[in-house]
């Protein structure tokens, strides 16, 4: 039987044990990897390939004699929480190199946290704008934007999207009139500014209606499909989140509103947003940033995409999704910089190693200070290639993602051309 | 032109909101119970219907009068088992109660069915448009609205002319008295729950039929509902349906001039309804 005294006793051995034990274990033992993404709640969605990923980043790492451990800390989809994982990954669990994924809610706060502990972090899966310039302490002004010691991310940015969508609308024969959805957040003011879509747009020869700043979790969008309705719009474009999307579009079906090409950026994202749409989900397109058609292959398996997406359909028992390329480019830029790094116990050393990657991924190269990017982004910013897809409904009813504008990476092979809204 | 359309869409969209708040008008009306879960009820119906869909693969307005029975039978042993031990004189536990029942739903919706976004597919139904003169009108959303006036006036039926009405609002003037003719409080509490969430599974349909939903989305509909429920007045059906249409109406007019406006536009009314009358549009006399 357990008494308070034993229990006393046998917590004074273990912890005195755990005391000595652990040093020795930090100056020796395996490289610890904090993995920081949302596991839960509503961005969960792009996490859905951790567990797969994980378990396959350190069978690889044992065959190539890496020595590592991961951590992996669910940010619950709340930049609160990730900020709080961040920090007990580094000072409870002490880990040498952070990776976090999706969306700057998750991203930022990590970043933040792992520059100012000056532990290196790699990011992924979020626009680099939001990125690099929500994480500077005056956005609006961008003589003060600093670059960072310890943090690197790649992805693509808001002017590979405008381009991408700009290129497939120039494929179709229309009457150059674009609707616009803009929600009052970070994304929507961001494509409305002067970076965004109307000035890009204008300089293509379409002509833009905005329909004005609403708030997401709307019920009603009868003011912005009337707007469109007036204008003739025949191009739709916008960033609404997903329930969003469906009440618009089908509001915008019942009022009799028939677009040509329905463009929109982050809310078809995932299968399930389209097949939530049913019939209503066909030939809507999209930015698209991984699929299994990419012609890329992982440096840590040598998987084709097509096979991890394969390999990631199996174990979960669902479509592949574009986070799943990314959260195994994750690894695969962690495991190289590792291999690469004389002691990647010293935080400084590391971030250099990463500064100087130069990787062929699941992705497509990744590589930071290449000069596809503005002065100020270039040392912490690595550009990946985005095409632009459309959902096809197949006759059992599933939704294939196929490309069909590739201007931005001509090497990713084109699987049909831009079909109208019929 | 555009003020009919507006005007049009406003009532329409006011339909839906009148759905979401009957059930927590019902339960308020009689129990002074403040159902902070209803948002979250609603979801659950919605699922509810989403599980009969795939199993036996019916077009949801058929499902949903599966999940009906089953939404009963829950809120029955709702407040038999929860609401009814909590409720008395001091209106706070209930209040807690309700908003613990909020996030332990929204979590087992979330473990149970992923986050992922649903929605209640109806078929070609769903992009069908009546052109009446002018304006063009979703037929689905003309259903909304078809079916918050029915509930409604069902819900009147129910209150004042079977005797199960009359104990309701018997119980609800005095609930110790009844109980010396013969009726049974907590009883009478456990069936006006199921009632409302027969209703809340209402709502869900035409919620899954016109939008997204997902275990988190709730509590967003709540406020809603109940801002129509206290400008039609606490206690009164046929108010909180104006209620529903005056939130519905605003919001598609704020949105008419800026879509900022939209959300703000119809907290603006409801500010400016109790302002004004601060007992709402059609208060009951006796409270």
């Amino acid at each position: 039987m357990i008494d308070r005294r034993t229990l006393l006793k046998g917590g004074a051995v273990s912890a005195a044990a755990a005391t000595l034990g652990l040093p020795a274990y930090a100056r020796g033992g395996p490289i610890r990897i904090g993995y920081v993404s949302p596991g839960s709640g509503p961005l969960s969605a792009f996490s859905e390939a951790d567990d797969f990923m994980v378990a396959q980043f350190l069978k690889a790492a044992e065959a190539q004699g890496l020595a590592v451990e991961v951590t992996v800390k669910d940010s619950q989809s709340n930049p609160n929480r990730a900020a709080e994982v961040a920090r007990e990954l580094i000072t409870r669990d002490e880990v040498n190199l952070l990776l976090v994924a999706s969306t700057p809610e998750t991203t930022n706060p990590v970043c933040s946290i792992a520059e100012s502990e000056e532990i290196p972090v790699i990011s992924s899966v979020a626009p680099w704008q939001p990125w690099f310039i929500g994480q500077q302490g005056n956005p609006g002004d961008p003589g003060s934007w600093q670059e960072f010691d310890y943090a690197y991310h790649f992805f693509w940015g808001l002017e590979d999207n405008v381009g991408a969508f700009l290129r497939m609308w120039e494929s179709l024969e229309t009457n150059r009139k674009v609707g616009a959805l803009w929600p009052n957040d970070g994304d929507g003011n961001a494509w409305a500014s002067d970076v965004g879509l109307p000035a890009a747009a204008a300089a293509a020869g379409f002509q833009v209606t905005d329909a004005g700043r609403y708030q997401n979790l709307s019920d009603d969008f009868s003011a912005q499909i009337g707007a469109f309705k007036r204008e003739g719009c025949e191009i739709m474009t916008g960033i609404p989140i997903p329930p969003d999307f469906t009440t618009f579009w089908t509001q915008a079906r019942q009022q009799g509103y028939a677009p040509k090409i329905v463009s929109i950026a982050k809310a078809l994202l995932f299968p399930e947003s389209v097949e939530a749409l049913g019939d209503l989900g066909h030939n809507l397109s999209c930015e698209l940033y991984w699929s299994p058609a990419f012609p890329y292959a992982s440096s840590l398996t040598g998987e084709s995409a097509k096979e991890l997406a394969a390999a990631f359909e199996d174990a979960a028992g669902r479509q592949w999704t574009q986070p799943v390329g990314f959260t195994h480019a994750l690894f695969e830029l962690a495991a190289d910089a590792l291999k690469r790094c004389d002691d990647p116990t010293d935080g400084d050393a590391l971030a250099e190693t990463i500064a100087a990657t130069s990787l062929d991924t699941v992705v497509g190269n990744v590589g930071w200070g290449t000069d596809n990017l503005p002065d100020f982004a270039r040392k912490n910013v690595a550009k990946t290639p985005l095409v632009g897809g459309q959902w096809r409904r197949e006759d059992d009813g599933r939704f294939e993602l196929v490309i069909v504008e590739n201007g931005n990476a001509p090497e990713i092979p084109l699987g049909g051309t831009l079909e109208p809204i019929g | 032109m555009i003020w009919l359309d507006t005007l049009a869409q406003g009532i329409l969209l006011g339909g839906l909101y009148a759905l979401f708040a009957a059930g927590l008008s019902l339960v308020f009306g009689i129990m002074r119970l403040v159902n902070l879960a209803h948002g979250d009820l609603i979801v659950l119906g919605a699922y509810v219907i989403l599980v009969m869909v795939s199993v036996t693969g019916l077009n949801p307005f058929l499902a949903a009068t599966l999940a009906l029975p089953v939404m009963f039978g829950f809120g029955m042993l709702l407040q038999t088992h929860l609401f009814n031990r909590v409720l008395g004189e001091d209106i706070l536990p209930p209040l807690l109660v309700t908003f613990g029942l909020s996030v332990v739903l929204q979590n087992v919706l979330l473990e149970t069915f992923s986050a992922d976004s649903q929605k209640l597919s109806m078929g070609p139904v769903e992009a069908v448009g009546v052109p009446l003169g002018p304006v063009t009108l979703g037929l689905v959303p003309l259903a909304t609205l078809g079916c918050a006036v029915a509930v409604i006036a069902a819900l009147n039926l129910l209150f004042y002319r079977t005797k199960l009405g009359r104990a309701f609002r018997a119980t609800s003037d005095d609930a110790t008295t009844v109980q010396l003719m013969g009726i049974y409080p907590a009883r009478i509490f456990s069936v006006a729950t199921g009632i409302a969430l027969m209703v809340a599974t209402l709502a869900a349909l035409y919620l899954g039929a016109r939008a997204n939903f997902d275990p988190t989305i709730g509590p967003a509909r709540l406020l809603y509902a109940f801002e129509a429920v206290i400008i039609g007045g606490l206690g009164s059906l046929w108010g909180t349906l104006a209620g529903g249409l005056v939130i519905g109406v605003a919001q598609a007019t704020g949105a008419a001039i800026r879509p900022e406006w939209q959300i703000l536009a119809g907290h603006a009314a409801f500010v400016a309804v109790l302002l004004f009358r601060p007992r709402g549009l059609f208060p009951r006399a006796n409270d």
